[in-house]
């Protein structure tokens, strides 16, 4: 059975308008990224150093990052020599059969929050203008459609506005948001806030935070302090950590990645805004080296635009259209 | 993690090269490999350098890089002065209509600074041109982001104008300027909603104010982070509505912000200012070759080389290099060394620029921030005599002491002893590594700055 079929078999048994939405939203992604690896293959009979070469430039325009991008050829380079593919027919399995097997590292892979039996705590982090704020709504939209009570805690006291912004998006989703006001200290915003969760007694609290640049230092001691005063309140707690990455950003996405897991120990990244062109290609980066795997991908502005990320769908919806030939 | 700059990744080449003489068409070409790939790095889109590796080429090989005895500091120089010729150009400010009001418009993705731009913008508009601004809330879609631009609004005592999220951001415009007419404002800044550009509806949207308020200004906002898609959008939007300038945000992070580059090369238009803050009053004009050295990973190396020859005493050079050698350099002689670099520029970036620094592990930890400098000045200070000799006496007693003296941190008095240490240690490396090598060479790196 080809990686294909496989990876249709695989998409056939879930929610049919998950994968049309993550299709559509990737959409743009694949068309160019696809039609350049068509044309690629159509253009090289022979799998040469020509061939390697355009590839590595197809990856780079992905913002997947020299490093990366040079550790994914060599070993696709291997894989070639190894199956004696001389060919460029089946080259496009190997490529995106390499991409999913880089991304999961050798590792099963759970996209699942890490849910407890009473309440759990999500703190969300990352640098400015990412989508902390949207995600919240939308994730508190999601978690609410499964039957769980959601609260949320608006710990942007910074941003002109950002409380309001919260609180638009408690009313639209229906969860209760716990506040302060303008420039009054977040992690004493937290500090209510876990105390409200555990008396209403709901099950998912979700902390915003104002965004911050990585490379400053006293509102990263700031955040580690909030994370603190979490974990003070209730052991183990936040028990998730989530970086919002915008798929726009370039390389300096990893080194956010590792600045905030240093500070917070970041469990999952939000690919946020991948309804854009922009590929998003540094989680590549990001989980080969930092090992982060990426929870969600928001795919637009609404309530319902958040989605679970899934490798193998995210490849796939790179490939869609090779996968459409080969299952015929 | 910080993503190496040209000037150490020409240190492997230039490695080969040295003792080999003169220098060959092949070596420039290794060097414009690595060039490219910093330019990559630092996020300039693939075409964009391609092209711009190009040029270079040219210029490297036709001028003097294969007899000069320096390549390494020719080709960035080269590389630095193309790079800076790119972005320069015109530094016209801002474009005043001949009869008032004049009108700015605010463009750009969801979350790249438009608001806060605004304000900012408007700020800059009082203080320096003398101005009365209008502030038009026209992003009817974000939540609360209408509340956003009044709260702005009222820090700086502006008046902002809205109708509410049930008018249409075409009539908000053009009631605004009607306004602004009755009132006498003589700027008007419309604060667009954020959108992407491949959203056909909202980018016809953006058309439909700019045809009605025949904006005077029309300045894309674009995220100094964005990667290799800066040229799709900024494409996308100047081929939609015609910007007139950039403002590029988040300069203050730590990004290479290669964008820039990218961005001036699709549409040829100014970047007329720079973000550097969230505060009102962070908005800076943009200098080109400034953007070039950061491109490049190298503070103002040529500069700083220069300024670095005209600051630094030579005799406390030599016996600075007698104490790092002889290891008996002390937190006194770090603060003194603080006042030196001072007068030249970043640290790290001289400690990057130094030979055979990068590899030396550690160096991270032995980084000063710039802005941290006055703070680990004020730490220093604060010791006694003995302190500063011995640091190894520091208990957490006097520690304390000396956060206290300093109106700094326990944290930042770790930080600083920490990086002390590191950077002693780092020292005895690179005095190891000279003694194992055979010709006897000066201190590597300082012996390129003190010289
Ligand atoms: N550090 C830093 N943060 C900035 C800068 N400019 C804007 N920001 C922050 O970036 C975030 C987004 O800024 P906004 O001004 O709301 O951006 P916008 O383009 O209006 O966003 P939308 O209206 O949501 O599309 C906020 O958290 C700002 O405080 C800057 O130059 N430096
Ligand atoms: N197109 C798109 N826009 C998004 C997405 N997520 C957030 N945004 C927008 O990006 C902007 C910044 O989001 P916000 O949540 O305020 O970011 P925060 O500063 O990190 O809290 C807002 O205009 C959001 O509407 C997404 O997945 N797609
Ligand atoms: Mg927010
Ligand atoms: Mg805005």
């Amino acid at each position: 059975m080809t990686f294909f079929k496989k990876l249709k078999e695989k998409i056939t048994g879930t929610n049919e308008t998950v994968t049309e939405k993550f299709k559509d939203g990737l959409s743009k992604t694949r068309n160019s990224f696809t039609s350049k690896v068509n044309d690629l293959v159509a253009r090289f009979r022979e799998v040469d150093e020509e061939f390697f070469e355009e590839l590595e430039e197809l990856l780079l325009q992905a913002d997947v990052g020299v490093e990366t991008v040079m550790e994914l050829v060599d070993q696709l380079r291997w894989e070639v020599q190894r199956k004696n593919i001389k060919n460029t027919e089946g080259i496009q399995s190997v490529i995106s059969e390499k991409l999913v097997e880089i991304y999961k590292a050798g590792e099963e892979l759970d996209t699942e929050l890490n849910m407890q039996d009473d309440l759990t705590v999500i703190l969300m982090v990352g640098v400015n203008g990412v989508g902390k704020t949207t995600t919240i709504g939308k994730l508190a939209a999601r978690l609410k459609e499964e039957g769980k009570t959601v609260m949320l805690a608006a710990g942007d006291t910074f941003r002109a506005g950002a409380i309001d912004q919260l609180v638009v998006w408690g009313d639209r989703v229906g969860v209760e948001v716990i506040r302060q006001s303008e420039g009054s200290d977040p992690a004493a915003v937290m500090y209510d806030a876990i105390r409200a969760a555990k008396s209403r007694k709901v099950d998912v609290l979700i902390c915003d935070t104002a965004g911050r640049l990585q490379n400053k230092v006293n509102l990263m001691n700031e955040l580690e302090k909030v994370h603190r005063v979490i974990g003070k309140e209730i052991e183990g707690a936040p028990h998730e950590v989530l970086l919002a990455l915008d798929a726009t950003t370039g390389q300096n996405a990893l080194i956010q990645a590792q600045t905030f897991k240093e500070a917070t120990n970041v469990t999952g990244i939000v690919l946020t805004k991948l309804d854009g062109t922009a590929k998003g290609g540094i989680v590549l980066a990001i989980r080969n080296k930092l090992k982060i795997p990426v929870k969600f991908v928001g795919l637009g502005e609404g309530m319902d635009d958040l989605q679970p990320f899934d490798p193998e769908k995210y490849v796939y919806g790179l490939f869609a259209e090779g996968l459409e030939k080969e299952a015929e | 993690m910080a993503f190496e700059g040209l000037a150490q990744r020409l240190q492997g080449t230039l490695q080969k090269i040295k003792g080999k003489g003169k220098i060959s068409e092949a070596d420039v070409k290794e060097m414009m490999r690595e060039v490219r790939f910093a330019l990559i790095e630092a996020d300039v889109n693939l075409k964009v350098v391609k092209e711009f590796v190009k040029t270079v080429s040219e210029r490297a090989v036709g001028q003097d890089v294969m007899k000069s005895l320096t390549p390494g500091q020719q080709v960035v120089k080269i590389v630095k002065d193309e790079l800076t010729n790119l972005m320069g150009g015109e530094q016209n400010p801002i474009q005043f209509a001949r009869k008032s009001p004049t009108v700015i418009m605010m463009v750009g993705l969801q979350g790249a600074g438009k608001t806060t731009t605004t304000g900012k913008l408007a700020t800059v508009l009082r203080k320096r041109h003398n101005k009365k601004p209008l502030l038009v809330a026209a992003d009817v879609y974000r939540p609360a982001a209408i509340q956003q631009l009044e709260t702005l609004g009222k820090q700086l005592t502006m008046p902002v104008f809205s109708l509410g999220t049930d008018v249409s951001p075409v009539e908000i415009a053009r009631q605004a300027i009607a306004e602004a007419e009755k009132e006498h404002h003589d700027v008007v800044i419309i604060d667009t909603a954020g959108r992407l550009h491949v959203d056909e509806n909202l980018m016809q949207e953006l058309k439909d104010i700019r045809e009605l308020s025949k904006p005077d200004e029309v300045f894309l906002v674009v995220d100094a982070m964005t990667g290799q898609d800066a040229v799709n959008v900024a494409k996308s939007f100047d081929e939609a509505i015609g910007i007139t300038g950039v403002v590029l945000t988040k300069l203050d992070g730590d990004t290479r912000g290669g964008a820039a580059l990218s961005i001036r090369s699709v549409t040829q238009k100014p970047i007329k200012f720079v973000g550097m803050g969230e505060k009102m009053d962070a908005l800076e004009p943009f200098h080109p070759e400034r953007m070039a050295s950061r491109i490049l990973g190298m503070g103002d190396v040529m500069s700083l080389i220069e300024k670095a020859q005209e600051n630094v005493d030579e005799e406390k050079a030599k016996e600075l290099e007698q104490k790092f050698r002889t290891q008996t350099f002390t937190l006194d002689d770090f603060l003194d060394q603080l006042q030196q670099v001072k007068k030249m520029g970043p640290l790290d970036e001289i400690l990057k620029m130094m030979p055979g620094m990068n590899k030396i592990k550690g160096l991270e930890n032995a980084q000063v921030d710039e802005s941290q400098m006055g703070r680990v000045e004020a730490v220093i200070r604060s010791m006694t005599i003995a302190e500063r000799t011995t640091p190894e006496i520091i208990n957490a007693n006097r520690r304390k002491r000396i956060a206290k003296g300093s109106g700094t941190s326990i944290q930042e008095v770790n930080r600083l002893l920490k990086q002390f240490e590191d950077m002693k240690k780092m020292v005895k490396q690179m005095t190891n590594m000279q003694q194992k090598g055979k010709k006897k060479m000066k201190m590597p790196g300082f012996d390129s700055l003190f010289r």
